[in-house]
C-alpha cells in the first residue's frame, strides 16, 4: 500500500477512534469540548511509559486508554453537575488545564515534546477503529444503549423511569474519555513524536463537529462524521488547487502559480457545517433513516391517521 | 398488606413564598379509581409532582403500600409500583414508538434483558416483541419503529400511557389524559382506562371533563387554591357550594344553589 494511502487510513482510524470518544458522551446529551485534552492524557501516557519505561506496544496502548478513562471518571463527577454551555465551558477548560500541564512538565518534555521509540503502522490503528467502532454499536444496542438515548431526550422522565441519569452520563464520560485517551495512544505509536500544540482547541471543536454533524443519534454518525471531515480535506487538497489555475486560466493570468495555502480547506470545511447546521441539524444520519434502510418494505407511515 | 394503597397525608409545599399546596390529606384503597379535580393552577399537577417526587414536600407524610416514601429518591419510586403520564406528553422524540414504550420496562424488577444485553442487534428481542405486544393490545396501531414526533397528539397521548403501563404499575397517576382529544379518541381512552382498572390498577386521574370524571370515578377530591375543598362521590360533587364557588365564584354560586333549590 502506498504511504499515501497507509497515511490516511491511520489518520481516518485515529480519528474514528476519537469520535466515537466523544460521541459517547454527545450520546447521553453532554457536548464534551475538551476532547483535545482527553488526547493528550493517552498520548502522553504511551509515549512515556514507551520511552521512559520501555512498556511494549499493547500496554502502553491499554495505559493509554486507563489513564484518560480515570481521570475522566474522576473529572466527571463534579463537572457533569454542570448543565449546557457551562459544561461544554468546563470540559474545554479541563483541556487547556491538560495542555498547560503538560507544557510546564520536564519529565514530558514540556513544549519540545517526546519522541515515541515503537512505531505501529496503519494495520494497527485500522484494527482499533474496527474494533472500538463494533464495540459502540454494541453498546447502543443494549438496554444501556436504549436509556443512553433516552436519557440525551428527557433527564428527568428517565429518572422518574427508574433510569439512574447520573451513573448513566458519567459512565458514559468516562467511557469516551477512555476512548479518546486510546486514540491518541495510537496517535503517539503512528507518529512516533508527541507534541502539545497537537491537542489544541482546535481538534476539540472538530472531533465534536464529527460528532455533530455525523449525528449523535445513532453509532452511524461519528464514523459518518469522522470519514466524512478527514477524506473531505484530502478531496480539497487536490480539487482546490486545480480550481484555481483552472480559474487562473480563465482570467488569462499565467506565469509561477502557488497552490492555495491551508487555510482554504478549512474555510470549505466552515462552509460544510453551517450549510448542515442549516439544512440538517440533527446530524447526517439520523435513527429514522437508518430504520428506513434496515426495514425497507415496513410502513413507517401511520396506519391510524 | 391492610390499610390504603396511597396515603397522602397533611401534605405542603412553597414556591417561593407562595403555599401551593397546603395541607392536603386523602386516601386512595388498593383498586380504586379516584378524581383529582380544581380550576387552574389549584396544585393538580404538582401533588403529581410531589407524589413522584419531583418535589419533597415541606411538610407530611405520602405512604405507598403502607410503607412512608418520604425520603425515597424519585428515581425509586416507581419501584413501588407508582408509574405516571404528563400533563405535556413527555415522549423521548428522538426515540421510536416502541423504544419509548421500553423504557418504561426499564424500572421492572423482571424486566426482559439484562442492561448489557442486546435489543434489537438480531431482530426483536424478548423486551421488544412484549412492548409491541402491549401497544397491540391497546390499540395503538402504528408501526412500532415509527418516529413518535411526527404522529398525532392524540396517539402521542396513548403511547405514554401504554409505557407507564409497560412498569406494571399497582398505582397510575394520569394528568388529563383526555385533555386534546376529540369525542372517538376520548371513548376509546375511556375503555382502556376501564380495562387497565378492572385488570387491577389503582387510578388516581387530573381530569378537566366532569363526564369523564363521573363516567370513570365514583369518588372525587377537589382541590382549590392548594387546599382540599371536597371529598366525596361525584355525582353530587357539583352541587357542593364550596365546589361551586371555587370553579364560579362567589355570586354564581349563590344563583346556582339557589336553582338547585327552586328545582328541588
Ligand atoms: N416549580 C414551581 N415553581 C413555582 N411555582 C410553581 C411551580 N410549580 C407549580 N407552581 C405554581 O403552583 C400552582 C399550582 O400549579 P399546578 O401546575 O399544580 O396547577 P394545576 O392544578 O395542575 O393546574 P392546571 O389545571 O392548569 O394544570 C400554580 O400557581 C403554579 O404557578
Ligand atoms: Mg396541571
Amino acid at each position: 500500500m502506498s504511504g499515501y494511502w497507509s497515511g490516511i487510513i491511520t489518520l481516518l482510524s485515529i480519528n474514528v477512534v476519537f469520535a466515537y470518544g466523544i460521541y459517547l458522551a454527545v450520546a447521553t446529551g453532554q457536548l464534551n469540548l475538551g476532547g483535545a485534552g482527553f488526547q493528550a492524557l493517552g498520548a502522553y501516557a504511551a509515549a512515556w511509559l514507551c520511552a521512559e519505561q520501555g512498556w511494549p506496544i499493547w500496554a502502553t496502548l491499554g495505559a493509554s486508554a486507563v489513564v484518560a478513562g480515570g481521570i475522566g471518571f474522576a473529572f466527571a463527577f463534579p463537572i457533569l453537575r454542570l448543565k449546557g454551555v457551562y459544561l461544554v465551558l468546563g470540559t474545554f477548560a479541563f483541556a487547556e488545564v491538560v495542555a498547560g500541564v503538560i507544557i510546564n512538565s520536564d519529565a514530558l518534555g514540556g513544549a519540545m515534546g517526546l519522541p515515541v521509540p515503537e512505531y505501529i503502522d496503519w494495520h494497527v490503528p485500522a484494527i482499533a477503529a474496527v474494533g472500538v467502532a463494533l464495540f459502540c454499536f454494541y453498546l447502543m444496542s443494549t438496554r444501556l444503549g436504549l436509556a443512553v438515548r433516552a436519557v440525551h431526550d428527557d433527564d428527568v422522565v428517565c429518572d422518574l423511569l427508574g433510569v439512574d441519569v447520573r451513573l448513566v452520563r458519567v459512565a458514559l464520560f468516562a467511557l469516551g474519555a477512555a476512548l479518546a485517551g486510546f486514540a491518541g495512544g495510537l496517535y503517539a505509536h503512528a507518529y512516533t513524536y508527541v507534541e502539545v500544540q497537537t491537542f489544541n482547541a482546535s481538534l476539540s471543536i472538530y472531533v465534536l463537529l464529527y460528532v455533530l454533524l455525523g449525528g449523535a443519534q445513532t453509532a452511524w454518525g461519528p464514523l459518518a462524521g469522522a470519514a466524512f471531515f478527514t477524506l473531505l480535506p484530502e478531496l480539497l487538497r487536490n480539487t482546490l488547487p486545480a480550481l484555481k489555475s483552472s480559474l487562473y486560466g480563465l482570467f488569462g493570468a499565467d506565469g509561477s502559480m502557488s497552490p492555495p495555502d491551508e487555510s482554504w480547506r478549512f474555510v470549505a470545511l466552515g462552509v460544510v457545517t453551517v450549510l448542515m447546521m442549516v439544512f440538517r441539524s440533527e446530524g447526517l444520519i439520523t435513527r429514522t433513516m437508518v430504520e428506513r434502510i434496515s426495514h425497507p418494505f415496513r410502513s413507517t407511515k401511520s396506519e391510524a391517521l | 398488606m391492610t390499610g390504603p394503597l396511597l396515603s397522602v397525608e397533611n401534605l405542603s409545599i412553597s414556591f417561593g413564598g407562595l403555599k401551593v399546596i397546603d395541607g392536603v390529606s386523602f386516601d386512595l384503597e388498593e383498586g380504586g379509581r379516584l378524581a383529582l379535580i380544581g380550576p387552574n393552577g389549584a396544585g393538580k399537577t404538582t401533588i403529581f409532582n410531589l407524589l413522584s417526587g419531583v418535589y419533597r414536600q415541606d411538610t407530611g407524610h405520602i405512604r405507598l403500600g403502607g410503607e412512608v416514601i418520604d425520603d425515597v429518591p424519585s428515581r425509586k419510586r416507581i419501584g413501588y409500583g407508582m408509574a405516571r403520564s404528563f400533563q405535556n406528553i413527555r415522549l423521548m422524540p428522538h426515540l421510536s414508538v416502541v423504544e419509548n414504550v421500553m423504557m418504561g420496562q426499564h424500572a421492572r424488577p423482571d424486566r426482559p434483558g439484562r442492561l448489557l444485553a442486546p435489543l434489537s442487534i438480531f431482530g426483536r428481542s424478548r423486551a421488544r416483541a412484549e412492548a409491541e405486544a402491549l401497544l397491540a393490545e391497546m390499540g395503538v396501531e402504528v408501526a412500532p419503529g415509527q418516529d413518535v414526533s411526527t404522529l398525532p397528539y392524540g396517539i402521542r397521548k396513548k403511547i405514554e400511557l401504554v409505557r407507564a403501563l409497560a412498569a406494571r404499575p399497582r398505582l397510575l397517576l394520569l394528568d388529563e389524559p383526555a385533555a386534546g382529544l376529540n369525542e372517538t379518541e376520548t371513548g376509546e381512552l375511556m375503555a382502556f382506562l376501564d380495562r387497565i382498572s378492572d385488570s387491577g390498577v389503582t387510578l388516581l386521574v387530573v381530569e378537566h371533563d366532569m363526564g369523564l370524571v363521573r363516567s370513570l370515578c365514583d369518588r372525587a377530591v377537589v382541590l382549590n387554591f392548594g387546599q382540599k375543598i371536597y371529598d366525596g362521590s361525584t355525582a353530587d360533587v357539583q352541587k357542593d357550594p364550596l365546589v361551586l364557588e371555587a370553579y364560579l365564584g362567589p355570586r354564581h354560586a349563590e344563583d346556582s344553589a339557589k336553582e338547585a333549590e327552586n328545582v328541588a
